[in-house]
């Protein structure tokens, strides 16, 4: 295994970080993919996720997913809370043995040297009810502040996984604050600060964080969210029929953006909610089963892994 | 005699587990070697956030051949029974087992050979089925395998008399098995390479070499003492705190206690909010100062030795505590700028219950029920009653209670002291979900307990009018705790409280007696004096109640108790014994003996004694002067046990005669029952 830390001097801006876990993931096999081009709320959305980690093939990658959790909007007054941030996915399938090593080696990558810090695996389990999905495993605490959350998929669609994925998620704004001892989000510096144009990420995503909380809160057209949400889900069941596991999926994507700008827009009573949410949950799991027979369909059988 | 060592090396377990799967490791390894027919000697596991570790010391090299003869069922039975026999004694067909004569008939016999041999071959058996029986509370698969284990199984050490034991467990797909093996590995971040060991002692002493604590009791005394230390260093009291050492034991190989400040500007948060958000967040423990309020240090254990002395890690730990401490501080600010009552209008947006309503609906029942028991509470005012009732459930929308629901009460206590509420009524508030078990504190203010009772008394009522009643292992909505509750506050505070006035189903009622009866045999009254005072029925109001039970007991434990008890026994079995005799018998003997019918001296005198006794009765029952009718009854058993000795009672030829003495021990029997069902206690 290369070294890419040795590479590569530690990041000192929030690119830089992106940059070095990408540079990392790759050197560990895994496909550098590009955002899903959707609203979603987690990187776990990206079909590289969730529908990949079902099916008897293996799957190495990584990318970062802008998401999206409307209700999280705090006008960008909050130092700590955005309703648009980013995460950091590797997805690794089926985890190799040494999975936790190579987590730690990506420590090291962007600076975290751990005979000077104290890194600890705390008990999380992970549930996502929209995916039908749960897996075991930890948040990591670095001296106390959580970087990163690693899980081994159990279940994907309300189906058993057939290869268990390790999943790593670093929420990278949350980890940029750590490591450049930054209070708030805003003053993250988002390239370098030698730069000839130096910006923060306020520079970059207050005004958009202000906006849209307010476009969330506010403004957002409940009727048209509604009609768009009932438009995605017929969509989503029909293409299923067509046997088009993808757009589908994609479909499903939508109707769960959907029904989360609603949530923040508090027009969703208790009662409502999980019934909203068993609905994209029955997309998820018709569209996780569809695309699971087009991998039987398709699959030459499992190529040699290890793991 | 040899040792077996046993190590479980896997990727990082929950804390609140280890503890329960040491225990389980060891109980089923034992159960394995005695069904084996193994001897053996010391038993001991151990946990750490990455191992199970178990030695068994003093197992025999070798086991010799047995012979096991197991009877079957008689020759010709049921073709079921012979099959059961047939499994259970591993036999094939019949044609392998014996038919015997054992003097009762022809019986099947089935001869069992054990095989004896190498202790050694006998263990990988058994190591294996011990694990696929381990009971994680949640399991999992990883990689392409099948096998589940709590995390990722790495490596397993199987050592029995020095020797690795031939075995390896497959994980399945397309994973290489996991052989025994003698090595092992060391602290994640202290120790690399591998660690070959030759026994439990050398287990033990490389893996400390190795940074490794493996016994969870010695990282516990590590963490203590060490805590204790600094926080003497710094003239500050360790805060303890059994479940967070618990825990923090589970999630350190090698504790490293550190001192870290809490930043000053903290400081006037309430102490609970940062004790709550350093436990529960942070796994700090919090410490005190002389004075007994809350220092500004904390205690973090680190599961490393840093280069630098651990600078860093504290530097770090104090700037996460700062940042969830600001989100405290931040709710704690904003939370006071709007008043409790500025909060209920959300409250209805909460449904409590899908048919039950929302928690709004909920504050207006419970504020028409703390003002009804504000009554029967001495020193309660029902105006403060009614405003703590109101205002009770309104932090629930706060946003610290968002954030640290374990706070609820506690912060509206605060919230209600900031608006310069009178103290009764915020204590009440943060009183009111008081007790939470049998161990927490009762609420005692006046204004506390009614609101207490009234919150914990509108969800048995209302739980139960929607029909969902605690069945045996499942209780959602607490309400065997919420029934105990009510007991104590009422018991503990002696509150007269006719509970037929707030309950209306029976049902409910009794399961209220039941809570009741439970608790007090766990207080080691006797249960069949329990069960004399609870059949009598119709008592709501627990502290009449156990008063009585109180009197009956210390009666009973008197020898004027116990022969005035064998002196009733007599009464009611001849009563009873001719009360079957004839149908109609109870009808004729009920009310008291004519006095012209009375013959001797020794009836006459019972009846006479009846009266004092029933004349004394009335007044004592009246004052619930249990103790005093108790005395009453001393004076009945001298002339009963005259009666039983001269009088006979079924004199055949005088039938008015006999129905009048039969009047007179129903006497007997009813008065005393009029204070407890006496025939439900045994002699």
């Amino acid at each position: 295994m290369s070294n890419p830390s040795a590479a590569r001097a530690k990041p000192t801006c929030f690119q830089e970080l992106i940059l070095t876990l990408q540079e990392y993931w790759a050197s560990q096999g895994c496909l550098i993919l590009q955002p899903f081009d959707m609203e979603m709320g987690a990187g776990t959305f990206h079909p590289a996720t969730t529908l990949r980690a079902l099916g008897p093939r293996p799957w190495y990658a990584a990318y970062v997913q802008p998401s999206r959790r409307p209700s999280d909007g705090r006008y960008g007054e909050n130092p700590m809370r955005l309703q648009h941030y980013y995460q950091f996915q590797a997805i690794l399938k089926p985890s190799p043995a040494d999975i936790l090593e190579r987590y730690l080696g990506s420590l090291e990558a962007i600076g975290i040297d751990t005979s000077l810090h104290d890194i600890r695996f705390v008990e999380d389990d992970w549930e996502s009810p929209t995916l039908g999905a749960w897996g075991l495993g930890w948040e990591v605490w670095c001296d106390g502040s959580e970087v990163s959350q690693f899980t081994y998929f159990q279940q994907v669609g309300g189906i058993e996984v057939e290869l268990v994925s390790g999943e790593i998620t670093y929420g990278l704004e949350r980890l940029a604050m750590y490591l450049f001892d930054k209070k708030t989000i805003y003053d993250l510096p988002f390239n370098r600060a030698d730069s000839e144009v130096p910006l923060t990420y306020g520079d970059v995503y207050l005004q958009n964080e202000q906006e849209q909380s307010t476009y969330n809160f506010e403004v957002a057209d409940t009727d048209m969210l509604f009609r768009h949400f009932a438009d995605a889900e017929k969509e989503c069941q029909r293409v299923i029929e067509r046997k088009l596991p993808l757009p589908a999926y994609e479909q499903c994507i939508k109707a769960s953006h959907c029904f989360n700008l609603l949530d923040a827009r508090g027009v969703i009573s208790v009662t409502e909610r999980q019934s909203y949410i068993l609905r994209v949950r029955d997309l998820a799991k018709a569209c996780c089963e569809a695309w699971l027979v087009t991998q039987k369909e398709a699959a030459p059988g499992p190529s040699k892994v290890e793991g | 005699m040899a040792e077996l060592l046993l190590e479980l090396l896997s990727e990082e377990i929950p804390a609140r587990m280890q503890t329960r799967a040491a225990d389980d490791l060891k109980r089923l390894v034992c159960d394995g070697l005695k069904a084996a027919g193994l001897e053996f000697g010391d038993v001991r596991a151990f946990a750490t956030p990455r191992r199970l570790a178990l030695v068994v010391e003093g197992l025999p090299t070798a086991r010799a051949d047995v012979c096991e003869e197991r009877r079957g069922p008689r020759v010709g039975a049921p073709e079921q029974a012979v099959q059961g026999f047939l499994k259970g004694a591993g036999l094939a067909s019949l044609d392998q087992a014996e038919k015997r004569d054992s003097g009762k008939g022809e019986f099947w016999f089935a001869v069992i050979k054990k095989k004896g041999g190498p202790t050694a071959e006998a263990l990988p058996g058994i190591i294996d089925k011990v694990m696929k029986a381990l009971p994680w509370p949640k399991s999992m698969k990883w990689g392409s395998g099948t096998m589940t284990w709590v995390r990722p199984l790495q490596s397993i050490v199987a050592l029995f008399d020095g020797k690795v034991l031939a075995g390896e467990i497959a994980p399945g797909g397309a994973m290489a098995p996991i052989r025994f093996g003698d090595t092992t590995r060391g602290h994640r971040f202290l120790s690399s390479g591998s660690i070959r060991v030759s026994g439990f002692a050398d287990y033990v002493a490389k893996l400390q070499a190795a940074h490794v604590i493996l016994d969870p009791a010695e990282r516990k005394k590590i963490v203590l003492a060490g805590a204790q230390q600094l926080c003497a260093e710094a003239q500050v009291a360790l805060k303890s705190d059994d479940g967070l050492l618990d825990e923090v034991a589970g999630l350190v190989e090698w504790p490293v206690p550190m001192l870290g400040t809490i930043d000053g500007k903290f400081m006037d948060v309430p102490p609970e909010v940062l004790i709550v958000s350093m436990k529960t967040h942070q796994r700090y423990f919090a410490t005190t100062a002389k004075d007994g309020t809350l220092a500004n240090r904390f205690v973090v254990v680190a599961n490393t030795v840093a280069r630098d002395g651990g600078a860093a890690i504290v530097d770090g730990n104090e700037r996460v505590l700062r940042a969830r401490l600001s989100d405290a501080k931040f709710f704690w600010d904003h939370d006071r700028k709007a008043r409790l009552e500025e909060r209920l209008p959300a409250l209805k947006d909460i449904v409590f219950h899908a048919k039950l309503g929302t928690q709004a609906d909920r504050v207006t029942r419970i504020e028409i029920l703390a003002d009804k028991i504000a009554t029967y509470v001495k020193g309660a005012d029902s105006a403060q009653a009614i405003l703590a009732a109101h205002l009770c459930k309104a932090d629930l929308v706060s946003g610290m209670v968002g954030e640290f629901p374990e706070l609820q009460g506690i912060m509206g206590r605060y919230y209600a002291l900031d608006e310069k509420l009178p103290a009764a009524v915020a204590d009440a508030i943060g009183d009111h979900y008081a007790p939470a078990g049998p161990n927490d504190r009762c609420p005692s203010a006046p204004v506390s307990i009614a609101v207490a009772l009234a919150d914990k008394l509108d969800s048995l009522t209302s739980f139960w009018s929607i029909g969902e009643k605690p069945t045996g292992s499942r209780d959602p909505f607490a309400l065997r705790r919420a029934a105990l509750g009510v007991i104590r506050i009422v018991v503990e505070n002696g509150i007269r409280l006719p509970l037929s006035h707030f309950v209306k189903s029976g049902d409910l009622l009794e399961f209220l007696a039941e809570r009741l009866k439970v608790q007090m045999r766990e207080k080691g009254v006797r249960h069949d004096v329990v069960d004399a005072v609870f059949a009598l029925g119709g008592e709501d109001d627990l502290v009449r109640l156990l008063a009585r039970v109180e009197a009956v007991q210390s009666l009973l434990g008197t020898d004027a108790g116990k022969n005035l008890l064998t002196a009733y026994g007599r009464a009611a079995n001849i009563v009873r014994a001719e009360e079957k005799k004839d149908k109609t018998l109870a009808a004729s003997i009920a009310g008291a003996p004519e006095v012209t019918l009375l013959e001797q001296a020794e009836e006459k005198a019972v009846a006479s004694a009846l009266h004092d006794v029933e004349r004394a009765l009335g007044p004592a029952l009246k004052a619930e002067d249990f103790a005093g009718a108790m005395k009453a009854f001393a004076g009945l058993r001298a002339p009963i046990d005259s009666f039983f000795e001269k009088v006979t009672v079924n004199v055949a030829d005088k039938p008015d005669l006999r129905i009048n003495r039969l009047k007179l021990l129903n006497q007997i029997r009813a008065t005393m029952d009029s204070v407890a069902d006496f025939s439900k206690i045994e002699g």
